[in-house]
């Protein structure tokens, strides 16, 4: 057994645990998995934007050979109910602090009267190979009556409605004020307003998506694998609409080749696959392939923003307003949350007494919009950023200084915002130095005086050298909660479970560092099962960059609920007070007495139920605890960038400061209990006020 | 994305291949490196009855000198092309215009007989077999013909190969002594097909444009020589007002079409342009003084 690294593992850089079966093909994915007498599905799906089904048959379809099964959307929709969404009611916060009118369609899980975009299914075929599930997809009879198609959303509430339920294409509208935007705009001696779009982006993950399932029909269950990065979020989902218990259902995220937040929402095919592999009684595996994927698998972004910034002539902003239409595409799978994130981070690092955020979610006839990396804040940056590059240039004051001017200084920490955050909770930044962060990431490539010069002198050769900067301040480390098991086996190792679902960050080895450090054992005592519903009652998944800290806080408490049984366990056994020992090595030992100590597989043995069991009287048998960590609200990070071009032999730099969920919001009911915990946590890789840079050339 | 069924054969011989292709009608298609090929197998848009795989075939790979010309199999990967010194020194044209097929592992497979009797409009081999005056050497249990490349492109993704016929080695006429060449193009991202590229050849003789080789990809149906540009630099000094009158004239005879890539208004700009870089290069090379 190897030593405990008297340093820990957090901080540290360690191989990575999933890194070995990975690099040597031993990975599986969904695409990999072979169940005895499974079969093949392939959808049709639509290559119209926008029409009618006027008529489908399929049965020359279901007689082709070896076909198991076919099924067409009306008919399924007479037996699945559409898809649950996540936002269709708002948060409880929004209520008093959110003007919004949020009518989104509810998803059928394939198109049963009318098709709203390129590449929806509206029917499934089982084959007994994808090859001839794709011969059978070419013999569906189907008569489509072309509707006009809704593409540009600033005209979609014109244009043919695509959910005659909702009876109009703007679909939801979110208003959040603060100040008097009218009054100071129009005081304001210098006004701007621009027009910024971003546009709509297509993830591609190296695998695509892709689902499998088996129902026993002897003891009523489903088994599923999906290439997902939310495997609780699909058991919830699946067995709402099957009517089956939670526990009946088993979702497991085997290897993911990538997400970015294309896999981080339940799909329709999330659904129907199981519900085909009890229906038919086979194994059914579906396996997206890249021209699915880019038609059919969520887009993101997408924003128009009308902004408006006054200001006076020292730079400082007196007065925003941004009024912004997001294009949802046909459907909206995760709410209008990511749409009001965008409205949450648009006053980023900055003091701006006035502000006004109007958001309109509208419809149109393409691939439905759900959130991605950054989930509506490079949005928001982009549209920020810009304005205070308009307004340095026409105040003819550097960008630097302009954005100094603005920020948010570290003796207004904490700092509150006056706007509600996504979750409803009104926000306050934590802590940091922002203004220093820019000073820092500006030093790192020379200052901007020397870069002037250096521009002057490039220019007078026909060169043009540029200076990007970008600054933002976030929210991290979002709920709404994360759970995590902890069980010291009879083996003595540390088993740690958890709702993170990994898409190739190297979650094995950053849980099995921080329980090493909670336990003070070998990193190679950690056992971490991740992404199975059958490990963890309760869990969330993977999203918004999130997992490292909502997981980790799990663990933590749960390990500290696990560790007060293991010391009862050993105090007893070693007759000695729990104030007199100590955990390290993988053992309990009397504080400087390291003869007198117990292993924990000793421990364990002592815990466990029966005969044989050694632990204190009174107390419950076994080393077993399950935790759910629920941040309060979330936590602010900040970066400020600075890069200079021209672009291939360019130089940046980025400096950061970020804080910990719980660490730093005064008062907050988790923050004092977790306070120990994250201190260990936070000293050893972040950093609340450790503010890193990093320069390239 | 699966192709229908079709039937698969895998020939080991030259013989026992042409006579699958001539038994097997015109349903039969051959499979060479398949970066072509397969795509429009998997989205249907193809469906061959019947598949004949001449990857194990012997004898039809392997870039050989003969003399005045290179002898290239059909076979032989784009990347062997790429990476061949022979090629680099022999057709300078055709090693720098397959560095701009596609991306390296794509190169890695695709042959130079597959590109050829794909004829896409905007692939590189052809434009460079029209500029060289290249000649298809083409087999079928009839015997052989031979083909130039003039009448071997017929049209858009159309040659003049007959269905039982097969292409086996494209011979490439070496650059003559004094001759420089170039190959210039413009794609939206590096290795997708050029909107347009243009293929020189010039060759000096005592200051003076001896022979002048102009072709195109991306600029028309099938790849052609421009014989009025040729004409205007011939016997001059392929100075710049030469390059830029050649240029203008390239730019009106080309014939390309307008897509959701570029319009063809666009990419007759860029002929112009790609003109003006392939010559001014070529007439570097060639030792003509800039
Ligand atoms: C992403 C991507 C980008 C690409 N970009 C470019 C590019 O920039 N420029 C470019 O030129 N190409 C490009 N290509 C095409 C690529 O270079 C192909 O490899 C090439 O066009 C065909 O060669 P192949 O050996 O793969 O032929 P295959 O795909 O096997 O065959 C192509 C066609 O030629 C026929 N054929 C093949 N060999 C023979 C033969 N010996 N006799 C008769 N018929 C034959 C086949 O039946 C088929 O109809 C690209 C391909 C991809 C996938």
């Amino acid at each position: 057994m190897t030593a405990t690294s008297p340093d820990g593992y957090i901080g540290r850089s360690v191989p990575r645990r999933e890194d070995r079966r990975l690099l040597l093909g031993q990975g599986a994915y969904v695409a990999d998995l072979v169940l005895p007498g499974m079969v093949h599905a392939a959808f049709a799906r639509s290559q119209l934007a926008h029409a009618r089904i006027a008529a489908i048959d399929l049965a020359r379809a279901a007689a082709e050979p070896g076909v198991a099964f076919a099924l067409d959307g009306a008919a399924l929709a007479r037996e699945m109910p559409p898809i649950g969404g996540m936002q269709v009611t708002a948060p409880k916060g929004w209520a008093e602090r959110v003007e919004h009118r949020i009518g989104l369609p509810p998803q059928n899980l394939m198109a049963s009267d009318r098709v709203r975009y390129v590449g929806e299914a509206f029917a499934v075929v089982c084959a007994d190979s994808r090859y001839t599930a794709e011969d059978a997809i070419e013999a569906i009879d189907v008569e489509f009556e072309p509707l006009p198609a809704v593409v540009d959303p600033e005209t979609a509430k014109e244009g043919e409605i695509l959910h005659p339920d909702i009876g109009s294409n703007a679909v939801a509208e979110l208003h959040v004020e603060k100040g008097d935007v009218a009054r100071a705009m129009a005081a304001a001696p210098h006004r701007i307003r621009r027009r910024f779009r971003h546009h709509r982006y297509a993830a591609m993950p190296l695998e695509c998506r892709g689902v499998a399932a088996e129902y026993d029909r002897r003891t009523d269950s489903l088994t599923v694998w999906s290439s997902t990065q939310v495997v609780h979020w699909v058991r919830k989902e699946l067995a709402a609409a099957l009517g089956m218990a939670e526990e009946k259902v088993r979702v497991l995220a085997p290897d993911v080749g990538g997400g970015f937040g294309g896999k981080g929402h339940v799909y329709p095919e999330d659904l129907i696959i199981p519900y085909l592999a009890r229906r038919i009684g086979r194994p059914v595996r579906w396996v997206e392939d890249r021209h699915e994927h880019i038609l059919n698998a969520a887009h993101s972004r997408d924003n128009i923003h009308e902004a408006e910034i006054g200001f006076d002539d020292e730079g400082r902003i007196l007065a925003f307003r941004d009024r912004f239409v997001v294009d949802s595409g046909a459907y909206s799978p995760v709410g209008a949350g990511v749409a009001y994130n965008t409205t949450a981070h648009l006053l980023g690092p900055y003091h701006i007494e006035n502000f006004s955020g109007t958001t309109e979610m509208v419809v149109t006839n393409k691939t439905p919009n759900a959130p991605y990396r950054g989930a509506g804040r490079p949005e928001a940056t982009q549209v920020t950023e810009r304005l205070m590059d308009i307004a340095a240039d026409a105040l003819g004051m550097e960008p630097a200084e302009i954005r100094l001017r603005n920020m948010i200084g570290p003796e207004r920490m904490p700092y509150a915002v006056g706007l509600p955050y996504r979750d409803g909770v009104p926000m306050t930044y934590d802590s940091g130095d922002y203004p220093e962060s820019l000073r820092r990431a500006v030093d790192e490539i020379g200052g901007v005086e020397a870069f002037r010069a250096r521009q002057e002198a490039a220019r007078a050769e026909g060169r043009w050298l540029g200076l990007g900067l970008g600054c933002y301040t976030e929210g991290t480390g979002v709920g709404p909660f994360e759970g995590a098991t902890v069980k010291v086996d009879a083996s003595g190792k540390i088993v740690v479970s958890t709702g993170a679902c990994p898409i190739g960050q190297g979650h094995e080895t950053v849980f099995a560092q921080v329980t090493a450090d909670a336990w003070k054992v070998p990193i190679e005592d950690v056992v971490v099962l991740l992404a199975d519903t059958s490990t963890l009652t309760m869990g969330y998944g993977s999203i918004a960059s999130r997992s490292t800290v909502t997981s980790s806080m799990a663990i933590g408490d749960a390990s500290d609920k696990v560790k007060a049984k293991v010391l009862a366990v050993a105090a007893h056994l070693l007759e000695a007070s729990e104030a007199d020992l100590e955990l390290a090595d993988g053992r309990v030992a009397v504080k400087g007495v390291a003869e007198m100590s117990v292993t924990l597989r000793e421990i364990a043995a002592a815990a466990a139920p029966g005969w044989l069991s050694r632990r204190p009287e009174g107390s419950e048998a076994g080393l077993e605890a399950t935790s759910y960590y629920e941040p309060p609200t979330v936590t602010s990070a900040h970066a400020s960038s600075a890069s200079r071009t021209p672009a291939g032999c360019g130089s940046s730099a980025m400096s950061r400061c970020t804080t910990l969920a719980g660490w730093s919001i005064p008062g907050s009911p988790t923050a004092r209990s977790r306070a120990g915990w994250c201190r260990v946590w936070a000293a050893r890789s972040t950093n609340r006020s450790n503010t890193t840079s990093r320069a390239s050339c | 994305m699966k192709p229908p069924r079709f039937d698969y054969h895998a020939p080991e011989s030259l013989e026992e291949a042409l006579d699958l292709l001539a038994d097997s009608g015109p349903d039969a298609r051959i499979l060479a490196g398949g970066q072509s090929l397969v795509p429009v197998l998997n989205f249907r848009l193809a469906r061959p009855g019947v598949l004949i795989d001449i990857n194990r075939v012997t004898g039809i790979a392997g870039i050989g000198d003969a003399g005045d010309r290179l002898t290239i199999g059909a076979m032989t990967r784009q990347r062997e092309i790429e990476v061949s010194e022979t090629v680099a020194r022999a057709a300078p044209l055709l090693h720098e215009a397959t560095g701009h097929v596609a991306h390296l592992p794509i190169r890695s497979r695709g042959t130079i007989g597959g590109s050829m009797a794909n004829a896409d409009p905007a692939a590189e081999d052809p434009a460079v077999a029209a500029a060289l005056e290249a000649t298809m050497v083409c087999r079928s249990r009839r015997g052989e013909r031979r083909i130039a490349a003039a009448g071997f492109f017929v049209d858009v993704l159309t040659t003049a190969l007959e269905p039982d016929e097969m292409l086996v080695a494209v011979e490439i006429p070496k650059i003559p002594a004094g001759a420089g060449a170039a190959f210039a193009e413009i794609s939206r991202r590096d290795g997708d097909f050029a909107l347009a590229g243009v293929a020189a050849q010039i060759a000096l003789a005592n200051g003076r444009v001896s022979d002048a080789r102009i072709s195109a990809c991306g600029l028309g149906p099938a790849p052609v020589r421009f014989r009025e540009a040729e004409e205007i630099l011939l016997d001059g000094a392929c100075e710049p007002a030469a390059i830029a009158a050649a240029a203008a004239s390239v730019a009106a005879a080309c014939d390309p079409h307008g897509d959701v890539h570029a319009s063809a208004a666009y990419r007759r700009q860029l002929a112009e342009a790609m003109t003006r870089r392939a010559l001014a290069s070529a007439r570097e090379r060639a030792g003509g003084s800039a």
